[in-house]
Parts: structure tokens; sequence; C-alpha cells
């Protein structure tokens, strides 16, 4: 039996007190017990995780991140915060064969532990050189990640130093599993860090009078605006809570599971446990959050105003063709050619987005849009020479002033040497932009003539320098 | 700091504090500090209606922000407005300060006083209060010489019952600044709470002032006591046979505490549950 095993390993003092209350709980309400008194006895309350050994997490508790180097964890028996003992950690360079970063969560193996007592995990680290650990945190364990909370970008010296992660809402961590979790990269220009050693010590659950004054928060503290459609759901982000401890501000990343969620039109929008809003109809409406329960429920910092303008207006969709007949690059309809993405963030790009789906459908949906392109060098050879025409449609999400353009531009046999060749258009020229409306372009493949003998095309640029920023496209095919 | 340096701080801290009750519990042969057999004077208690002003018989107003940020380089603007200073409804004063542009400065708060309404010499001089919190924040609960304009700062005397660094929500200070001990050169003793927060409970702080001597407390704890002999001069002590005034008030910035950051949080407030002059 699970939880016998993990008692097994908790202070001794601990479980004579909570056999004694048990027993005090026996003796004055023996014949009142309810059934739903019992689980929560039986979660202990241990504080420690790792005081120079693992305290009652079992034997099988480290579960690395897909795509950490695995190895990379063990106990120092030869280093330690005013002991003989820490855990190890050897980042790895981002070129380890066995994983490019350090990362994983301890994971009771055993019963969940009841941290309700506590407001904060705490531990002592030092770092072989000075160095920045991405994430510290506690509730994650891959069971859900319900209770997930971390602090970002930890500030490891070479000296032992104590760090202070406020719990969100201990109330909520009643049989938590996820006791520890950490990532780090290491030291360096992106693709090319280097790695370094750090080491962890007195990791356990306090209750400290210098973690105060908390203010939950989301959308990072602002009013957020979105616009769907119907159907849609969109993830609220920007959730933290911000502790004073000890009379400096750490914020705490919080999963949604800490927070209660509320809307003031549940016809309009509804929101769910998972911090998810689904639009359920056209209108407004504004979604506000808050922790705690009763006289401790505590109001979050910014919110979420929706609008759902009503169904999603689809792209028309592309007449049935002879698979000869075209080759397409994004379509619901035809047989696509493998691409390797829809935004490849290139530096200077401001756009965002990418590939989507609505109601089963997918879109391409970009934001902020200076330049993007579809990206589709990896695939084999995409030769057009045979098709007529090129085909897209073009939602633009915003008003469309005189001067605003879109400049479709075709590179074919990309890789910078004298056989790569490129040629645009500009689509307004064949038909205005519109502002809420789909237009379907259908552009002869002669008017790309510079390009060409289209044999492999590799990239497809939207530009628009910023004159519109924010687009559908639906289709993008070659046909004839 | 390690843990075992932490662990004897509280140890001489419990020790203190044993000593302290002992000291204000005896009330009989073995007691250090006499009876002082005080009489309550005056209190205001802050009762009243929400965005009340505080009563105009105890209270008047410090506006602006005095010869470069009233000495310290302070950043706030004082003003008499109820955004800044007014009565919750529920028995409580409060002080806060915003960060807002006003009249040149960025932020605002209030500076109130007892000068010309309620002045006196020697007593116990108590306020229960919570402090605002965050880097940059500088509440303050003081007394000031009634002759400061005409012999001028430090000379009239300056008797700090409470001040605190919102960057420090455990420690305050009781300090006296007075000729030749005055700014970085004042008498002053830190006290820190090891199990709360200044800013989130309310806490009682006193004088008991008489003829050369200053006693300090938080929640009936002593914790410093001065006397001429506690100065380089005992001569230039200032504090004997003359009235003194009361200020409550909530600085931003300056020399004592450094500047807000971006992560300070405002609006902050001091919230005071009541004011007790004793005889």
């Amino acid at each position: 039996m699970s939880y016998l095993k993990a008692f097994k390993n908790t202070n001794m003092k601990k479980i004579d007190f909570r056999a004694l209350y048990v027993l005090v709980v026996l003796l004055s309400f023996g014949c009142t017990r309810t059934e739903e008194d019992l689980p929560e006895a039986l979660f202990p309350a241990t504080s420690d995780v790792f005081i120079d050994n693992f305290i009652g997490l079992g034997s099988d508790f480290y579960f690395p991140y897909l795509g950490a180097k695995p190895d990379v964890f063990s106990v120092d028996r030869s280093e330690g915060f005013e002991s003989e003992a820490s855990i190890r950690i050897d980042v790895p360079n981002a070129d380890d064969p066995g994983g490019g970063f350090a990362g994983a969560i301890f994971r009771i193996d055993g019963i969940g532990r009841n941290l309700s007592d506590y407001n904060a995990l705490t531990f002592y680290a030092r770092a072989s050189q000075a160095a920045t650990i991405g994430e510290v945190g506690f509730g994650q364990d891959f069971e859900g990640d319900i209770h997930r909370a971390f602090l970002s970008n930890l500030d490891f010296t070479t000296n032992w130093k104590k760090f202070i992660i406020p719990i969100p809402d201990p109330e909520k961590l009643l049989q938590e599993k996820g006791v520890f979790q950490f990532a780090a990269g290491g030291i360096g220009a992106e693709g090319q860090e280097v790695g370094y050693t750090f080491w962890l010590d007195e990791i356990k659950f306090e209750n400290l009078p210098e973690v105060a004054q908390p203010l939950p928060q989301i959308s990072g503290g602002n009013n957020a605006t979105e616009s769907a459609f119907n159907g849609i759901t969109i993830p609220i982000t920007g959730l933290n809570v911000i502790y004073n401890v000890d009379g400096t501000d750490v914020s705490v990343n919080a999963a949604p599971a800490y927070f209660n969620f509320s809307t003031s039109d549940e016809s309009v929008a509804s929101v769910g446990e998972n911090g998810v809003i689904t639009l359920n109809s056209t209108g407004s409406a504004t979604i506000t959050a808050s922790i705690g329960e009763g006289a401790n429920e505590m109001s979050a910092l910014g919110s979420v105003a929706v609008t759902s303008t009503g169904e999603f207006d689809f792209a028309p969709t592309p007449p049935a063709r002879d698979a000869d007949d075209v080759v397409a690059i994004f379509s619901d309809v035809y047989n696509k050619v493998n691409v390797a993405n829809y935004n490849g963030f290139f530096q200077f790009a401001t756009t965002q987005g990418g590939a989507i789906d609505i109601l089963g459908d997918d879109i391409i949906s970009y934001t902020d849009l200076n330049f993007v392109s579809i990206n589709i060098f990896d695939a084999a050879t995409v030769d057009v020479t045979d098709m007529t025409h090129m085909h897209l449609d073009v939602y633009v999400r915003e008003t469309v002033d005189p001067s605003d353009f879109i400049r479709l531009e075709l590179i074919n046999n990309d890789g910078g040497g004298s056989t790569q060749s490129a040629a645009s258009v500009q689509l307004q020229t064949y038909s205005p932009l519109l502002e809420g409306r789909w237009v379907s372009y259908d552009i002869p493949m002669t008017d790309f003539a510079s390009i060409g003998t289209p044999d492999d095309i590799d990239l497809i640029f939207f530009v628009s320098d910023g004159t519109i920023s924010s687009i559908y496209i639906d289709n993008v095919y070659f046909y004839r | 700091m390690n843990s075992i340096k932490a662990y004897k701080k509280i140890i001489i801290a419990s020790a203190a504090v044993v000593l302290t009750s002992t000291v204000m519990t005896g009330c009989d042969d073995s007691n250090e500090l006499p009876d002082r057999d005080y009489t309550l004077v005056w209190e205001d208690t802050f009762d009243g209606s929400t965005g009340d002003a505080p009563n105009p018989a105890n209270w008047t107003y410090d506006i602006g922000t005095g010869v470069d940020g009233w000495g310290n380089l302070e950043l706030q603007y004082y003003t008499d407005r109820t955004e800044n200073v007014s009565l919750d409804g529920t028995g409580n004063l409060l002080i806060t300060a915003l960060a807002e542009p006003f009249e040149g400065s960025n932020y605002t708060s209030a500076r109130i006083k007892t000068q010309g309404l309620r002045e006196q010499t020697y007593g116990r001089f108590e306020a229960r209060l919570k402090t605002p919190f965050g880097q940059g924040l500088w509440p303050a609960f003081w007394m000031l010489g009634t002759d400061f304009e005409e012999v001028g700062w430090p000379q009239t005397g300056e008797i700090d019952i409470m001040e605190l660094r919102g960057q420090q929500p455990r420690v305050i200070s009781g300090s006296i600044h007075g000729p030749g001990y005055s700014a970085a050169e004042a008498i002053t003793s830190d006290f820190e709470i090891l199990d709360s927060r200044f800013d989130t409970e309310f806490h009682v702080f006193a004088v008991e002032w008489g003829p050369d001597f200053i006693d300090y407390f938080v929640d009936g704890r002593l914790y410093q006591q001065l006397t001429p002999e506690s100065l380089p001069d005992p001569e230039s002590w200032v504090f004997n046979n003359k009235d003194f005034f009361i200020i409550l008030n909530v600085a931003v910035g300056g020399n004592y505490v450094g500047n807000p950051t971006d992560n300070t949080r405002f609006p902050q407030t001091m919230t005071i549950d009541y004011v007790r002059v004793y005889q």
C-alpha cells in the first residue's frame, strides 16, 4: 500500500502527532465522524523535500523533461549548504547529444502531501558560475500539472543563497505530489550555450512571516481585449501572483487552478476552471478572476474583454480538381505539399501567428505583420511549371487605408546562389483588399515571369511593411 | 545570512523579549521601570464616515514639497485632499501615497500634525498603526519641538517614534535628532520583528518621555532607552521643559529610504487605528 511507504519516510514526530490527533477525533466525535473527514487525514503534511537526503519521495521520483538531458542529476556527497550533501545538476552544453538542457520534476512516489499549512517552497542554491536558471517551482507532476507554480529567471551565484517561492494559494495543495521542478539551459549565445553545474540543498516547504501582500493578476495585470468568433476558445494568459517577500516583490507564475474565473455574460462567453474562454454567441463579455475562498477571496488585477463578432466567415471552398491540375500549399480540400512552417519568425520580422484551427477548419492567421513567409524548403521539389495560376484567399481584420498593401513574393530554388530567383506581385492591384471580408485572388503565373521556370518554389512571402498587420489567409495553391 | 547566525539572532531577540516582559509585567519591587502612572490626556480614534478628513481640532497639514523635498530629497507632494488623507469609516485614518503627476511631483501623499492644536511636554505618546510596504516608502510617526521656527532644526529636537523603510517591512527605527546628532548621526536603534511584518498587522509604537529620558516601545516591548548620557555631548539634550507636537506622514523616496522602483506597488497606505497621548 503506497501511503504506508510514504509514512515510513516522514518525520517520526509528525506521525506520532497525527496518530494522536486521529485518536482525539475518534474519542470526541466517534459517532458523528463523517466520511469526508477521512481522506484529508491520510495525506501527510511533511515539509522537507531534501535536507542532505531525499525525504519521503520514495524510490522513483525523478522525471526529466522531454528533450532534456536525463542524466544531469546526482547527490553530491562533497558539497552542501552547511552540510556534506546536496543535489547536483550538471547543465549540459547546448549541443550535448543527450539533450541540450537540464530539467526535471521530483514527484513523490507514493501519496501526495497536504501543503496547506505552508506558504512557500524554499531552498538554498549555488552554481559553479553566476547563472540565470530558467525555472524553479513545484506543482508539476506530469499528471495534469494542475497546481504548477514557478519563478522564472532565478539568479544563482557562486555562494549559497536562499530562494523563496511563495505558494499562490496553499489551500489548494491538499494532496500534492509534484514537490520540485527545475529547468535550466547553458550560458552564452543561442545555440552555443555552455554548461555549468549548480547545487540545491535544504529544499522544503515553510510558513514564513516575510511572505505577504499577495496581488493576483490575469493578463499580466492588464485589461486585455480579444475579438473572435462563436466556438473559438481563447486561453487566458499572464496568470501570476505577486508577493512581497521581506520588502521585495516576487512574481510567481501560477496555473489556472489557483484562480476562480467568472464571466459577465455566460451566454456570450464562458470560462472553464482551466482558464480557457469559449465564445458562445455574438456580443461582448468581460472575464475576471480571484484567488481564495470566502473571507480570503481576493480579486485579481486585470481582465479579458472578449467580443464575438458572430459565426466565423470561412473562405469560399475551392472547386474539385484533378490531382494533376493542382499543387496545394495550404488547403483543407487538396492534398498539400509538406510545409516546414507558416511563420519562420525571421530576424526583423514582427509577425506573430501561423496556421490555426477554427472549428475544424485550418486557416492561417497573422498579426503584427511586417513580413512573413510560408516555408516549404524542406519539402520535395515543389514544381509548378505546368500550372497557369496561383490562388489565395485573403481576409483583412482592420481598416484598409489607400496606401496599404500586401506584396506576394515567390522564391524559387532558395539558397542564395545564382539559381535562386524571385518574383512578386501587389495583391491590391488585382482586387482591393477589404476589411472583414474574404477576397479571392487568381494570379496568372505569367505575372511571375521574372522567376523563370518555377520548378522549386521554396518560400511564399507576404510583405506589408506594417501597413496591414492583421490578416487571415486560406486556400493557397497553384492550379491549371 | 547562514542559518546558525539567524538562529543566534532569534535566541538573543527572544531573550530580550523575555527580559522586557519581566520588566513590563513586574509591576512590583522588581520593576526596573518606574510605574509612571500615566493618565490619558487626549486621543483620536479616527471614528467618522468614510472619506471624512481627520478631526480639525487635532490635526493640521503640511502642504507641498518643503525645501529640497523636506530636507531629504523626498519625491512626494503633500496635500490635504481626501485622496491622500481620510477616515476609512471603520475607525482608521488612511494616509495614502499615490503615484500621480501633481504640481510637478510624481507622487502625492499627506503629512498631518498637531502643531498649534495638541502640544505637550513629557508623557506617553503612542499610535497603533499598519505601515505601507515596498522600496521607497517611508512612513513615520514622530515629534518636533514647537520652537523649531525660532531655533531651527536640529536645535529644536526631533523624536522619531517609528520610521520604516518599505523595503524592510520587519524593521522599524526609533531615533532622536538634536544639535551634533542629526540626520545620519542621529541616535537610533532598530527593532526587528521576527514572526510578523509591520505592514500586515497593526502594531503599537510608543515613547515614554520625561526629564532626561526617552524610552521606546513596540507592542509594549521596551527596546531603547535614551538619556543625555546617550549623546556624544550630554549638554546637547534638547528634550527637557518644552512642548513637542506629533507628525504622521508617508514620504516617497529620498535620502533615508531610496527611491521607489518600477516594482513598487501604488497606492500605498499607512492605516492608523488610534493616537493616544498620556501625561
